[in-house]
This record gives C-alpha cells, structure tokens and sequence, in this order.
C-alpha cells in the first residue's frame, strides 16, 4: 500500500470505524490526464460500509469523506470513486 | 459574494440543468464528467455544460460554491446533486428521473 492509500485507511478507519473498507488504486487508468501525479496514488476507489452513514443523504455521506481527506486532497489526491453504504444496506 | 460565486449562481439559476465538467458534452475530457454526460443524454435531459478546463476560477469556485472537491458536479434548478457516483447511483434507482419530474425538468427517456 502506498503511503496516500495508507493515510486514507488510517483516517477513514479512525473516524468512521467501518465495517468494511475496500481501497482501490485506480491512478495507471488515469495515467496521462491532467489530474493524474508522477508515482501515481491520485485516483482511487473507496468501498466503506460504516453504521455513521445511517440517516444521511447520499451528499451528506460524500461529504463526510472528503471532509476527512482534505489534506490529502490538497496533497495530490484528485479523485475517488466512493461507495458509502451502512451495514443495512450492504446487507 | 465573491464574483466568481455570483457567476456561478447565475449559472446555475438560469440554466434548469448545468453540469460542471472537464472538457464539454461533445467532448469530454475526464472519465467521470463524460460518464454523467452520457447518463443525461440518454434520458434526453437538455443541459448547459460548463467547462472548468478553460476557466480556472470557475474549477476552483465551484468547489467552494458547493462545499465539494471534485469535478463533475451536477446542478438542478440551482440544487447540487452530486458528482459521477451519485448521478450513476440514483440513475440506476430512477431517483434521478424523479428529481427532473419534481423539479419540472422534461425528460425523453428513449423507450
């Protein structure tokens, strides 16, 4: 695991105390835009089912992760494709 | 207000449907902005996209405008939405169609 999918795990994993938590690095398909870095760790898919998502929209949920990555936003990562489900609804 | 936030309220309150967006809808140039793209053109949903690659305060202050880091965004009737994952989602669901419904956005969804 490189050192932005570690800081993703780390932080997400503290605030959200997820059930699950699938990080994919997706960086080589994005190889060449504009958005992807040198060494890759810009683009990633992250699958978190957490019980704090119970009760939020779907923005609402979206907005919880980011928040909680903005250093690494601000550090380079540039996108991820996000799956935010609670523990009911990954069944 | 800063201006470049006026500019956007102003996109996103004359236009029924905007899509914030790397590249246009002819051409995209982000695999996400043309994923929504193609989600809109094929439920038939006419909408302004504005591109941020040629407008850096725009790339910068819709991120701020929406409390969102990333790039497409989607706007109805001056609602944000949300981004690839969310459009994909709630079009999958038809919570999307809905939302063009509710709002009184005509949508021409091939049968």
């Amino acid at each position: 695991m490189g050192a932005m999918a570690a800081a993703i795990d780390r932080k997400l994993s503290a605030a959200l105390a997820p059930a699950r938590l699938v990080i994919i690095d997706d960086s080589a398909k994005h190889a060449g835009h504009a958005g992807a870095r040198e060494g890759g760790e810009s683009h990633f898919t992250v699958d978190i089912v957490s019980a704090a998502f119970a009760g939020k929209s779907r923005v609402a949920r979206q907005r919880m992760v980011y928040g909680l990555l903005k250093e690494e936003f601000d550090a380079g990562l540039h996108a991820l494709a996000l799956i935010t489900r609670t523990p009911d609804e990954a069944g | 207000m800063s201006d470049v936030a006026n500019r956007i309220k102003e996109e996103v309150t004359t236009n029924d449907v905007v899509l914030f967006m790397k590249g246009t809808p002819v051409f995209p140039q982000c695999g996400f902005s043309a994923a929504v793209v193609e989600v809109l053109d094929h439920m038939g949903v006419r909408f302004k996209g504005v591109n941020v690659l040629v407008d850096p305060a725009i790339r910068q202050g819709i991120k701020e405008f929406s409390d969102w880091p990333t790039i497409p965004q989607l706007y109805v009737k001056g609602e944000f939405i949300g981004g690839c994952d969310i459009v994909r989602e709630m079009y999958e669901t038809g919570e999307l169609e809905q939302v063009f419904k509710d709002k009184g956005v005509a949508v021409q969804q091939a049968a």
